[in-house]
Formats: C-alpha cells, structure tokens, sequence
C-alpha cells in the first residue's frame, strides 16, 4: 500500500510539474521561446545562436521592450535530437507564443516545423537544409542562406573565378556537410564541371592524411571543403604537410578566425564564400562583434550573427504591423525588405522572400597572414 | 607507392595514440576486473586540468606537472575510492554502469564550467615535419610513437623484473592466491589505477596539441582503446600497443582504398571476428573461465 | 505477486488511463513517449534482467524497427502489418546475431552489440537510397486501425498504452511459462541450470531474440509518435539511455523497465529547474544509486518495505546483504 502511493504521489507530481508552470504571454510580456541544441553534436552551433539572441534580447528589453513589452525567451533544449526537439516545439506550443526560435539543426527544424505549422505560429530558424522552405510553410523563416542559394554562389566562383574544369569535394558526413555537397554537385553538374573526387568524413575526426591522399589522387583543378570548424583545420593542417598545392575553397567555416587560429598558418591562401561573418567590412558588423566578444567572452561564429538579427527582424516587422499578431506577422514578413537605417540591429540590408528565404549580400574572402581578407561584394541575388 | 606509406606512417602515429589510451583500460581491466567505459574521458580531461592552471598564471610546464598530479588525485585515486571500491562489491555491471555515468559526468562538466569550443593546446614538441620513405610525418607524432614505445618498453620492464611489478601481474592472475601469498593486494589495485591516471595524462598532454582539447575527445578514444585492447588481447600489455597500431593503419587504408563512408566499419567488422574466433585478442593469454 | 503489489499494479493502470485527460499535449506526448521506450526496456529487461547478458544493441532493433514501419507504411502498406514485420525481421535478426554472439563471456557481449549497433548506424546512415540517409525519413503518419484514426495525440497515446498492456502481459505469460522459469534458473545459477540438462544456449538465445523483437516493435511505435526519424536517433546513445532504464529501474524486475523509463523521460523536466546542468545531475545520480542500491529504485523500495516490515515486527535489523546484480 505504502509502495504504490509513495509511487502514484511521485509520478503525479512529476507530470503536473511536466505539463504546467511555464511562461505565457502577459500584458507586459511576450512569450517567445527558444528551442536549441544547447548540448549534444550541435552545442555549439546552439549556444551561439543563443547568445546572439540573448544580447539582442537585451538590449531591446533596456529599451522598454516590442510595442511595450518585454521579450521573455526561455530556453529548452534539444539536445541535437530532433526527436526531443519536436517534444520541445510541443511544450511551448501548448502555452500559445507569439513565435518560436530555433532549432539550429536541419533535421530538428523539419520536424518542428509540422508542429508550428499546425499551429500557426512563425518560427526563425537556424537550419541551412534547402527542403526547409520549400515545404510549403508560410510560418517558417530563416535567418541565413539556405544551401539553395549560397552554393549557386560558390559555384558561380568555380566557374567564372577559377576557371575549373574538375573539382573535388571534401564534406563531413551529416546532415549539413550532405546538403551542402548534395547541393554543390548538382550545381557543378549544371555548370559542366566535372567531379572527380567526393571525400566523406566523420565529424570529430582526427586523422585526415587519409582524405588529403585520396585528394591528392583525384588531380582536380580546384578542391571544395565543406567541414565543421576543428575538422577544417585538421584537414587544412594534414593538407599543409602533405604539400597540397591545389586551390582550397570554403564556405564561411573555413574562412572564419576560429578556423584561421586553430590551423596555425595551414589556412593562408584558402578563399571562399562568406556568408555571415564578424570580420565583414561593415562597420555595423564590427561594432555588434566587439559588444558581443565583450559581453560573452568569446568570439561568435556567424551563428551568433544569425540569432542577433533574427530577433531585432521579429521585432521590426511587429512594430510594423503594430501589434502582436502571429499570422499578421507571417504575411507583413514575406517580400519584407529592412535596411539598417530603418532598423540598426538587422547589421545589414535583408530580404525575406515568399518561401522565408532571405537574401543578403555576402562576400568572397581569402585568408591573408592569418586574417580573412574581403576581396569581393556579391550583391543581393534579387529574389522577391 | 609513396602514398600508401604515407597511409601506413600516419596510421602507425595515429596508432601510437590509440595504444596508450588502451594500456591504461587494459591495466585497470586486468588487475581490477574495472571495465572502464570513461577511459577516453579520462584522457580528455588532464588537457583541461593544464589549461585552466595556464589561465591561472602557471607557465606550461608547472601546468603540466599541476595536470598529471590532478589526474593522480581524481583519475587515480579519488576514481578508486570513490567510484569503483563501494561498486566493486555488488559485480562488475553496476561498475560499468557507473563508468558510464562518469563518462557522462566529465563531458558535460568540462563543457559547462570549460567550454563548448574546441581549445588550442601548447605543443611539448615543436611542430615541423619529417620527409620518412617518401611520406611526411610530423614531429608531433614521432613524439607520441616515442613516448608510446618507451611506455611499454617501461612498463613491460616494470611488471617482469621488479619485485612490485610482479606482485601486481600476482594480483591481476589470481587476487585470492595472491593475497594468502602475502601480496597486499588492495595497495597493487591502487597503484595500477595511479599507473593508470599517469599514463592518461601523458596521452593527454601528447594528443591534445593535434586533436586540440575538446570536451568530445572522449568519444572516438574512448572507442578506439576498446577496439585496440579487445583486438590485441586485454591481457597483455603488448596486445594494448598491436591493437593500437592495427587500428590506426587499417583505419586509413581502409578509408582510402575501400570507402571513407564506411570506415568506421572495419575495425568493428574485425572486433567481432575476434571476439568469436579468437577472444582472447591477437597476442592474448586464453583465460580459463572462471566458475 | 502479493496482494498489496496486484493492487499497487491496479492502481498504477488506472492512473494511466485517466490521467492523460489531464494533461496538455506535451505532457500526453511525454507519457507517449514512456509507454514506447517501455516496451524496448522490457525487451532488454528479458535480456539483460532474466538471462543476464549486457546487450548494447537494443537501440539499433529500435531504429531497424522504425524504418521498416516509416519504409513500409509510406510505400503504402497497411500498418498492422508493418508492425508486425518490425517485430520477425528484428526476432530474426536477433537470434542470427545471438547465435554466434552467446557463445562469448558477457563482457564480450556487450562489445559485439556495440560493434553491431554502429555497424547498423552506418548502414542506415550511408544507404541513402532505401533509408533517406543521413536526412531521415519525415512525415511519417499515425495510422488508421478499423476506422479509428491515432493522429491525435490522445487517440495515439490510448494505442501505445494498449500495445503496451498487450506486449507486456505476453511477455508476463511468457515468463511464468515453462520457458519462462528456465530463464530465471540461468541467471540464479547457471552451473546447476546445465548441471539440470537445460540448454543454456538454447534460452538465453530465445530471450536475446525475443528481446530484440520487442525492440523492434518499440521502434514500430516510436516512428509514427514522433513523425521524424533519423539514423543518429538509434545509435549508441540510446541503446547506452535504454540500458541505464532498465538497471535504474530495477534489472530483473518485471516492472522495472516501467519504473526507468519513467524516470528516464521525466528526469529532465523536473531537473529543468537546473537549467541545463540536468544531465550531469542524472550521472551522478545513477552512480549514487549504483553505489547504494545496485537492484535498482525497485530494489530499493522493496528494501525499504522489507525495512519497513521488520520495524513493525520487531525484529532486529538484518545485516546489510550483498545484493548479485
């Protein structure tokens, strides 16, 4: 007897305490929860976005709020499985929020989406997958370049930049290495260049004189890489020692200081595709990096970019429509454009399209004495 | 030609790596019946004992030596005492149990109070690179093949020609015998795990400068210690180091000559080989089953 | 079963079935949730608790499961069947990786189902033609069973709490079958089990096998409960998170699995207060428990009733006993 109701006692208030006592949105407040992966394969990712978020929170909250009322974001955690981050999604869609941030992960992100969806309630997203925006959602937004529409860029640059005729490519084997290389080769297919060499790799991998050797193999004019940052510079180590002349080429990751750093030298000469960077030449850019390396003591990857603008958008586009209306805001926010006159903290100019894609200008860098150099503004891609 | 021995000379460093984190759990699995399932962790972590002590002020190599006694005092004997003698009494599954938890609890400690990011590590020998047959090797990993080898060489000596050392091989045959023979047995278990909390930190301080320090580090040494002294045969130290080396090159050549998608499977397709034709490892004693 | 533990058991039912009507939907999710991985600890329970034998791969007969449900039901065929095919082809597969594999010690064991879960992950993850790859498989639908749709959460929650009665008492029945009281006989003593004639081999094969087709048929419920899944949801983490329910809970009970899978799946909302630090608190809870009460919160309740019931006798205090896992 005294078994089961110490037991039945517990478990009641296990799952009262599981389904209850969580924030809503009051008259002072709105309720905008954040979903993450802030342990796990995705922690990193994860806590940046987080901490972006948390200082445009921040700093919009000592400003009196949005319309009046402060932004109050919780944070739950996915931890990297999509699974729980669909239960997560659920939690707070049970206490009507205004809208949902996150995930980060790809896979996470498309099975919350079913559930935000349902529910009619915009989510901004972390998640670089193509298949995110072109499911037919008109609640999902992103905060960076799909892989859509960064690798026609990358392309573009073998192309007419290198002049290559065979390439290889060199990606790590989850869902975001695979996109971008799924990506990649279709887009060198539709260029006529050939690709003579796809290296997979595991994430957390040490020894690359494996995949440097198979590189070398393939002879191509031009290598693609497409890793996770400590990979990037283990390879771009390996690649070093092993005499690896061939043209490096990245996106973002392999371009970034983190990468630069860890690679001790191996990084000079590589070039690539930056999307979002702290070391854009944009003064906007510079200065949220300075305040963000002040506040959290380190230095953000472009995640951390992507968090920060993602919430001074919600916030421009609801004083927009003045008021807090969760379908309000996903039609005023398709075709949007915001620049930063009108609104300081979106750093630069975006444009969210009719799918939730956005577009921005973004650059070719290469990595000069151990510093990512700009070489080059792409403009806007033009997407309505 | 060139690039095969390139695969084989990297596998062999990459291996060399592998062998040390696979003496320890080989040690502790054999005097103390510890299936340690933190062993990788427990590599990780003297890196970050040696940096949060250069945060603090202390040059690299008072750090280092702050690094391995932290680890004697933590991963030896606070690991011995705390953790595995209340466990050890109730079998050998909750302590695996426990050694998972562990495992566990140091990563997501180290990634909380630390953090998340992988961490640059001061190299103890300068990095620069060796023209060997053809392939280029760096001197980091001549480094850790040096220190591996001369680990075992040591610890072979050890445990053959000293009266202690054979009094701990005592206590790894038969604890009940050795003890009605005199051996202070509970003293031999202790110093196996101190050689052990030693041996992790020096694979520490030798891999973190190539792996960097990452609170993820655990993982695929952890892994690869299993695989090595399972393959090489957990009952002799030699077996640590073969399956080491076995590993390191298979895992390249198969990565390069087979299929990088896959190459996580062949040293497990192997694993089980020799599990069921031969468990007792490559090199191994057979054990007599035990009633 | 005594009289206060069929009326505990009764009561625990009840609760189960009303109190869903409750909760919010993330809250009927979560009990959703604990009612799947139920069914795998319970399997693993038969394999590790009963026959004594550390299996790794419990997490991988999830995952087969849960692709060949998500691959069959969207290739259009009807889900009672699929469920069941989850279950043979993960029996099958069972016994075929149990014959070799028992014949090893069983720390060995637990090495070969290691290597067998990340082979598993491997395929599921590199075969992006039959499994979606490294992308997963989404949108996968609840199914329609004689006319009653499962897509609502309370609907679905009702089917896998009936599966659940349904695979737990055939697993009961089992138990106190002939068969049954052979696999007991193992673990207590496996010398004079074959000293008897009984064929060791034989049983503990028969519940490896068994075990993982319950695995299988976990599986075949968790695929259409979360819509989404993918290869790094059934790798070694999940076998290592279903072997920690069933040694949490109580290894060898037959509700222990419920007792750790509730707990598995609770512990981090109420650990929220935490904030993230949850599952260092988890880790050092599972060793704190390992040290004091190796059997497990079961075991440590009974020891408390047992403790309990000799306070109330008068009887002197028993020295404490060393429990063999």
């Amino acid at each position: 007897m005294f078994r089961t109701g110490l037991f039945t006692a517990a478990v009641a208030a296990a799952l009262g305490s599981a389904g209850g006592a969580f924030a809503q949105s009051t008259a002072t407040t709105v309720y905008m929860p954040a979903v993450l992966e802030l342990s796990g394969s995705g922690a990193v990712s994860g806590t940046n976005f987080r901490d972006g978020m948390v200082m445009a929170v921040e700093e919009i909250n000592a400003k009196g709020g949005i319309l009046g009322r402060k932004i109050d974001m919780p944070l739950l955690d996915t931890q990297s499985e999509a699974g729980i981050a669909r239960s997560q999604v659920q939690k707070v869609l049970d206490n009507k929020p205004y809208v949902v941030l996150g995930p980060v992960f790809s896979g996470s992100v498309l099975t919350a989406m079913l559930l935000t969806q349902q529910a009619e309630i915009p989510e901004l997203v972390g998640g670089e997958a193509s298949a995110i925006t072109q499911k037919n959602n008109p609640y999902v937004f992103r905060t960076s370049f799909g892989q859509q529409f960064s690798m026609p860029k990358i392309a573009n640059y073998f192309r007419d930049g290198l002049k290559a005729k065979t390439v290889a490519v060199l990606w790590v084997n989850n869902d975001f290495g695979k996109g971008g290389r799924d990506n990649f080769v279709k887009e060198m297919a539709s260029r006529n260049i050939k690709v003579v060499g796809d290296v997979s790799t595991e994430a957390g991998q040490a020894d690359f004189s494996a995949d440097v050797v198979k590189i070398k193999a393939a002879n191509a004019d031009a290598i693609f890489v497409y890793t996770n940052e400590e990979e990037s510079a283990r390879f771009l180590r390996e690649a070093k020692k092993q005499g690896l002349k061939t043209p490096l080429i990245g996106e973002t990751t392999l371009l970034g200081q983190k990468v630069i750093d860890l690679s001790e030298g191996a990084a000079n000469g590589v070039k690539g595709h930056v999307g979002l960077t702290v070391d854009a030449p944009n003064q906007a850019v510079k200065d949220f990096a300075e305040r963000f390396k002040k506040r959290f003591n380190y230095v953000c990857d472009h995640n951390g970019i992507k968090g920060y603008t993602g919430i001074y958008f919600i916030k421009h586009v609801t004083e927009k429509i003045g008021k807090f209306d969760s379908k309000a805001f996903s039609e005023a926010a398709h075709g949007i454009t915001i620049t930063p006159a009108q609104e300081p903290g979106i750093l630069m100019e975006a444009t969210w399209d009719k799918n939730g894609d956005i577009d921005r200008e973004s650059f070719l860098g290469e990595v000069v004495d151990g510093k990512q150099k700009i070489i080059e503004v792409l403009p806007k891609l033009g997407i309505k | 030609m060139a690039s095969f021995i390139q695969l084989v000379v990297s596998g062999l460093a990459t291996g060399a790596i592998y062998a040390l984190v696979a003496v320890g759990f080989t040690l502790l699995w054999q005097t103390s019946q510890t299936i340690n399932f933190a062993q990788g962790e427990f590599v990780m972590l003297p890196a970050f004992f040696i940096l949060a002590s250069m945060n603090a002020g202390a040059p690299f190599w008072l750090a280092c030596l702050i690094g391995v006694a932290l680890s004697i005092l933590v991963l030896g004997v606070m690991f011995k005492f705390i953790v595995v003698d209340p466990m050890l009494k109730h079998g050998v599954l909750p302590l695996v149990i426990s050694t998972i938890a562990l495992a566990i609890l140091l990563k997501e400690t180290v990634k909380d109070f630390y953090s998340s990011q992988a961490q640059p590590f001061p190299a103890l020998v300068p990095a620069s690179d060796l023209h060997v047959f053809g392939a280029v090797v760096s001197t980091q990993s001549l480094a850790v093949l040096a220190v591996a080898i001369v680990t075992v060489v040591a610890l072979h000596l050890a445990l053959n020609k000293t009266r202690l050392g054979r009094m701990m091989q005592a206590t790894a045959q038969n604890s009940t015998l050795a003890q009605i023979l005199g051996v202070p047995v509970r003293r031999m278990v202790l110093y196996t795990f101190l050689v052990n909390a030693v041996l992790v930190a020096i694979a520490s301080i030798l891999i973190s400068p190539i792996y960097l320090a990452k609170f993820t580090n655990g993982e695929t040494l952890g892994m690869a210690a299993f695989l090595a002294a399972i393959i090489g045969g957990f009952n002799q130290v030699r077996g640590a180091i073969l399956g080491g080396f076995i590993l390191g090159v298979l895992d390249n050549l198969s990565a390069a000559y087979i299929s990088s998608q896959y190459r996580g499977a062949f040293p497990l397709l192997i694993l089980i080989v020799v599990i069921l034709l031969r468990p007792q490892g490559l090199v191994g004693r057979v054990e007599e089953r035990t009633v | 079963m005594n009289r206060a533990g069929a009326f505990a058991v009764g009561a625990a039912a009840v609760f189960a079935v009303v109190l869903p009507f409750f909760l919010k939907p993330f809250g009927i999710y979560l009990i959703s949730l604990w009612a799947v991985l139920t069914v795998a600890a319970i399997g693993l329970n038969l394999t590790l608790g009963y026959a004594g034998q550390v299996s790794l791969a419990q997490g991988a007969f999830v995952g087969i499961g849960a692709y060949v449900v998500a691959l069959l039901t969207q290739a259009g065929l009807p889900y009672p069947l699929a469920f069941l095919a989850a279950g043979a082809l993960c029996f099958a597969i069972g016994w075929l990786l149990g014959y070799p594999a028992l014949r090893v010690q069983h720390h060995y064991l637990a090495f070969v189902t290691l290597a067998f879960t990340t082979l598993v992950f491997l395929f599921l993850r590199n075969e992006e033609w039959l499994t979606g790859g490294i992308y997963g498989i989404n949108a996968i639908a609840r199914p329609t069973l004689l006319g009653w749709s499962t897509g609502k959460a309370l609907d679905f929650y009702f089917f896998c709490l009936g599966t659940l009665g349904v695979l737990a008492l055939a697993t009961w029945w089992m138990l106190r079958s002939p068969w049954g009281r052979a696999f007991v006989a193992l673990r207590e003593n496996p010398i004079r089990a074959l000293s008897l004639g009984l064929d060791t081999r034989r049983y503990t094969l028969m519940a490896f096998a068994f075990g993982s087709s319950l695995g299988g048929l976990s599986g075949a419920l968790f695929a259409p409960l979360v819509q989404f899944i993918e290869p790094s949801s059934f790798g070694l983490g999940r076998s290592f998170d279903l072997l920690l329910m069933v040694i949490v809970g109580g290894s060898g009970y037959f509700f222990g699995p419920f007792v750790g899978a509730l707990i598995s799946v609770l512990l981090p909302e109420w650990l929220r207060v935490t904030e993230g630090y949850y599952l260092i608190v988890y880790a050092a809870m599972v060793m704190v428990l390992m040290a004091f009460c190796p059997s497990g919160v079961i075991g440590l309740v009974e020891r408390a009733a047992k403790a309990v019931t000799r306070w109330r006798s008068g009887k002197p205090a028993l020295r404490p006993e060393s429990t063999s896992p």
